[in-house]
């Protein structure tokens, strides 16, 4: 089934360089759309949407999140104390 | 009724409609009330909300939420104490405490989705919901209750039984999720992109932070219509510490400070700060969940999440929605953040209950040790106006203290009592 995800990537030092974004896109099929970014040379984040197959949308957070990035939902975490 | 505008972007400032939002469709941005200041100061005096009832609904022009029939079980309101004992111990001769742990389910978060619950109910939910690790799943479910609609609370599968039971009580739908913190927020998050329900902190979140203003307007009212010198404050998200500073401002800028000549609100309404309110807003966190603390300490404008480890899982957001916009009142307001070593936060907590009577959770901890750093490192003064808020019942993580429980264990007669007590009360004298 197709869907849209809503996520926020944050990148640390060592992966500020590469491209994770252009690889979601070629390796997963997903269309990715940049919505807000600001990346340093230390740190780096980016707010964007996925939109494609949702198995392939999990399989790519996956893979994101398995390579270091943190992924978070765009509003930031959701459960409160 | 509401003199609420709309919603605008944090980010990129476009306009979005008063819905069930909480990002701005451009930019994904978090989102903020617009409200009619000019409207609300046609109408609003002290005599005004003097007649309001004795809960954060006294306030309610400036609050989002139409008619005349708020989801309220009595939110807010809560006693300013004036501290003397715990004041003598720090040095500190001006010093108040505002109790938010006596709210119906014994935390702030009760203002919160009083709010939250109402624009739920006005919107035509059937269902709210929450993710938590305590407080917030108690509140919800009790306004649900109150409202007499569906809760659905979804909590991490090793939360005490105690928390769980204090949320279960009003019975709502509860899910216990298997699974890490990350793996907990990223389902919820779909969740709530799938069901049509009003999840407090998510689509309801503009609305919902605003309940936060209260604690601001409360304290400005229980002074004499005055705002504090200092406030100590912890922080979470960041959003409590946020709606503080704005709502002392807005009464400000309204002409509500004793003394002070209201002014505009200016082209964006969310960054105002009127001259008068020179208070300076500091922030507690814990060492084990300091996303903001670490950024202002490194002078970093962006927040760096971290993964919670710490006792005071009432603070323990890793990636904190408004650290950005906490960060910013910190710079303007001279204000400071300080993270609390973990071993201090129950010295806190004793501290509290052992010079004021007050039992608060852990999250009180973190707040009394900041404070007591910052009387001992004379960055509050001893004479000044200082508020700290005190948000959580200490009933919710008693497992913290449990090493006070230390009784004088005897066999029942005199002799074995006269023999323990002497011990333990100097000074004793009988039958005198």
């Amino acid at each position: 089934m197709m869907g849209t995800q809503r996520v926020k990537f944050t990148f640390m030092t060592q992966l500020v360089k590469e491209p994770i974004i252009y690889r979601l896109g070629q390796e997963f099929n997903l269309v990715t759309n940049i919505r807000r970014a600001d990346v340093r040379e230390d740190m780096g984040w980016v707010v964007l949407e996925l939109d494609g197959d949702d198995t392939e949308i999990q399989r790519g957070l996956d893979w994101v999140a398995a390579i270091g990035v943190r992924v978070d939902p765009v509003s930031g975490d959701v459960i409160e104390g | 009724m509401a003199f609420v505008s709309g919603l605008t972007c944090r980010e990129c400032g476009r306009d979005n409609p008063a819905e069930a939002l909480n990002v701005c469709d451009f930019c994904f941005g978090p989102l903020e009330v617009v409200y009619d200041y000019d409207a609300i100061s046609d109408v609003i005096s002290h005599e005004r909300i003097a007649q309001g009832p004795l809960s954060i609904w006294r306030y309610q022009d400036l609050l989002p939420a139409e008619g005349t029939d708020p989801v309220d079980i009595m939110a807010g309101f809560t006693p300013l104490i004036k501290a003397r004992n715990l004041g003598k111990k720090l040095g500190l001769n001006n010093l108040y405490i505002k109790n938010d742990s006596v709210n119906p389910s014994f935390s702030f978060k009760d203002r919160v989705v009083s709010v939250a619950a109402t624009k739920a109910v006005e919107f035509g939910f059937e269902t709210i919901a929450c993710a938590s690790t305590g407080n917030l799943a108690c509140s919800v479910a009790a306004h649900a209750a109150r409202a007499g609609i569906q809760a659905v609370v979804f909590i991490p599968w090793d939360l005490e039984r105690g928390k769980v039971i204090g949320a279960a009580v009003y019975g709502p739908t509860m899910v216990s999720v298997e699974g890490s913190y990350d793996e907990v927020n990223r389902l919820c998050s779909e969740v709530a992109d799938n069901y049509p329900w009003a999840f407090v902190n998510i689509n309801m979140r503009p609305y919902y932070a605003e309940g936060s203003k209260t604690l601001g307007y409360e304290v400005a009212e229980q002074l004499g219509w005055r705002v504090p010198d200092h406030v100590v404050i912890p922080s979470a998200s960041g959003a409590m510490f946020t709606k503080i500073w704005k709502g002392f401002n807005e009464l400000a800028c309204l002409g509500l400070l004793d003394g002070v000549a209201g002014s505009s609100f200016g082209q964006d309404q969310n960054t105002v700060h009127h001259p008068a309110v020179t208070t300076k807003m500091h922030m507690a966190q814990a060492v084990g969940c300091a996303p903001i603390v670490t950024a202002w300490a490194n002078g970093n404008p962006h927040v760096s999440p971290v993964r919670p480890d710490t006792i005071a899982k009432s603070l323990a957001i890793g990636n904190p929605a408004d650290g950005i916009y906490a960060i910013r009142i910190l710079r303007e307001s001279n204000g400071s953040a300080y993270a609390v070593p973990e071993h201090d936060v129950v010295e806190g907590i004793k501290l509290l209950a052992e010079t004021e009577g007050i039992f608060t959770e852990t999250a009180g901890g973190v707040t009394v040790s900041a404070l007591k750093n910052l009387a001992d490192s004379g960055a509050i003064k001893p004479d000044e106006l200082t508020v700290v808020y005190i948000t959580g019942n200490g009933l919710k993580t008693q497992e913290a203290v449990e090493d006070v429980v230390n009784p004088l264990h005897i066999k029942p007669s005199m002799g074995a009592f006269e023999d323990v007590i002497g011990q333990r009360i100097s000074g004793l004298v009988v039958g005198g």
